[in-house]
């Protein structure tokens, strides 16, 4: 069974994002960029399949600008097989994205679509799902535990809840959360056996997708800050305190 | 502008995060509400009841039981037709479903909103809450969830809607319910808590976790929450997690102990009226957005807050 991976270069999380003063975004000029997070949690899951028998090939897809190659070789050199870069300057929401690998998906055929539940960007949490139904396939979201057996995929979703358990018909679309696992760093060797693996050149017209936007953003502001406090020293200020709040 | 609810329920009660997302369609025009699910009519009735409310549709079906985006997504796109736009909770149930929604209808969604600005234009929140972006959808049918906590709640009695009953495609095949593993308690539910307790990674471990933090919220009557690092360390289940990727809580109090204030956890619950930080460390970030801060050990303060409350 093969697994694709979608992958998206986003701000790094350790960096704070700031917003660009004429409200026209956020700035990312000589920003660092890495993977998304929740998207190297899907490229270790599928390594982890393959390491386990239960997937033979893994193909890592970024959609994006050139430098997305640079997030493509990361997953290449944590274990993916191969990559597919679908090149494009343009801003690209989670619907055009959700077409174009939907039109990679008709040509590759994987028995499942492993990614992130969010990107940590624009924090949409929709692409996973809109593939799903494109593909009109089933859909585990959130995922913390993923098992493959036969031609099913078992699927435990963090949910508001608790932990709820769907069993999915292949292929189906699985996207990650959190706890599902700690990825693994590359190794040095394989990050130097990366940059041999094949890696394919396309761009959206390939796919006969248009990028065009449907939600036009037309400001990007700061949220209100809120005021540091008072500081009290003691537990017996702290009662008084709660006890003017109403709630002891 | 016809406007359709996804209301969220377990098949007997109905969910108070629908009471904020009716509150935001109601800005957009009519409200009409799905309920969706096996055996539920009494949920259609209480929603009769929410003011503000013209319409109930009920689909009773085993296949909406468990709210299997597969089989719930063809559903509500069906009923699109009718209505010009369609909103959810952004709970996991609404984060699921809508999106599939959008999809099949060729529809950009809107997510998490927080403030309707015009009847195609919203803001929300983008970076974990560090930007705001105003949104316009340019397409024929909206798709939006919305973010509970920065809308209030419609009443939930004083309507008096009609129900009619509807269905869908029905089991679409793909994906079957095996199972859900909750934690059963009696204390308040995080998103519509009061008060919250919340704990970090300075608790140490899931019995100190449990010793300290938990009979502080049972004297306080308050929901307990943790931070991501808290979960990830396996104090608590993940289903306390409170932070961008976890639940955006909104009480009038939350009191954060042990909690240092990473990016990710104040975008959970920076937009509580009034936070306590309880925290060894006086430089640590919590203490700048806390209205009321106390530094020192949190294993002598909070046994002794307890016991003096």
């Amino acid at each position: 069974m093969k697994i694709l991976v979608p992958v998206k270069r986003v701000i790094d999380y350790n960096v704070r994002p700031r917003v660009k003063a004429d409200g026209s975004g956020v700035d990312l000029a000589n920003v660092k960029m890495s993977m998304n997070p929740f998207d190297e949690i899907a490229v270790e899951e599928a390594i982890r399949l393959k390491e386990k028998g239960a997937a033979s090939e893994i193909v890592a897809v970024s959609i994006g600008p050139a430098k997305a190659q640079e997030t493509l070789r990361t997953a290449l050199a944590m274990g993916a097989d191969r990559a597919i870069l679908v090149q494009t300057d343009d801003e690209v929401e989670p619907l055009t994205v959700a077409k174009i690998l939907k039109a990679i998906v008709d040509e590759e055929r994987p028995g499942i679509v492993l990614m992130g539940k969010q990107a940590i960007d624009d924090d949409c949490n929709q692409t996973g799902q809109m593939l799903a139904a494109l593909w009109g396939r089933p859909q585990g979201t959130f995922a913390s535990k993923v098992e493959v057996a036969g031609d099913t995929v078992s699927v435990t979703r963090e949910v508001d809840g608790g932990l709820e358990t769907v069993s999915l018909k292949l292929p189906a679309v699985v996207t990650t959360d959190l706890r599902l696992n700690e990825p693994r760093y590359a190794s040095l060797p394989n990050i130097m056996k990366a940059k041999s693996k094949p890696l394919a050149a396309k761009t959206p017209a390939d796919y006969g997708v248009e990028t065009a936007p449907r939600l036009k953003v037309t400001r990007v502001v700061e949220p209100p800050v809120r005021q540091a406090g008072i500081k009290v020293g003691s537990v017996d200020e702290l009662v008084a305190k709660l006890k003017a709040l109403g709630v002891a | 502008m016809k406007t359709l609810v996804l209301v969220e329920h377990d098949n007997a009660h109905l969910r108070d995060a629908t009471l904020a997302t009716v509150t935001a369609a109601a800005k957009l025009g009519e409200v009409h509400l799905l309920v969706a699910g096996k055996g539920c009519r009494a949920v259609a009735e209480a929603a009769a009841k929410i003011a503000g409310v013209a319409k109930v549709h009920l689909a009773d079906d085993a296949a909406y039981e468990h709210q299997l985006a597969e089989n719930v997504a063809p559903l509500v796109a069906g009923l699109m037709d009718a209505h010009d736009a369609f909103l959810a909770p952004a709970t996991t149930t609404g984060k699921n479903v809508a999106p599939r929604v959008a999809a099949l209808l060729d529809v950009m969604q809107v997510s998490d909103i927080i403030s309707v600005e015009g009847e195609r234009t919203f803001t929300r929140p983008i970076y974990a809450g560090n930007a705001i972006a105003t949104v316009e959808s340019s397409d024929a049918k909206l798709v939006i969830t919305v973010r509970g906590t920065t809308f209030d709640k419609a009443a939930g009695e004083g309507g008096s809607a009609s129900i009619e009953e509807v269905s869908g495609p029905g089991d679409a095949g793909l994906s079957t319910f095996v199972g859900l593993e909750a934690e059963a308690s009696e204390r308040p539910e995080l998103t519509s808590a009061k008060v919250i307790v919340s704990g970090g990674r300075a608790l140490k471990d899931a019995a100190t976790f449990e010793q300290l933090i938990v009979p502080l919220a049972d004297k306080l009557g308050a929901a307990v929450g943790a931070s991501r690092a808290a979960v990830d360390a396996g104090y608590v289940p993940n289903d306390y997690q409170v932070g961008q990727t976890g639940k955006i809580v909104a009480p009038q109090v939350y009191i954060a102990i042990g909690i240092s204030g990473a990016i990710q956890h104040l975008a959970g619950m920076k937009d509580s009226k009034t936070i306590i930080a309880i925290n060894k460390d006086e430089d640590a970030p919590i203490f700048q957005v806390a209205d009321i801060g106390l530094v020192g050990d949190l294993f002598q303060i909070v046994p002794e807050l307890t016991e003096k409350l």
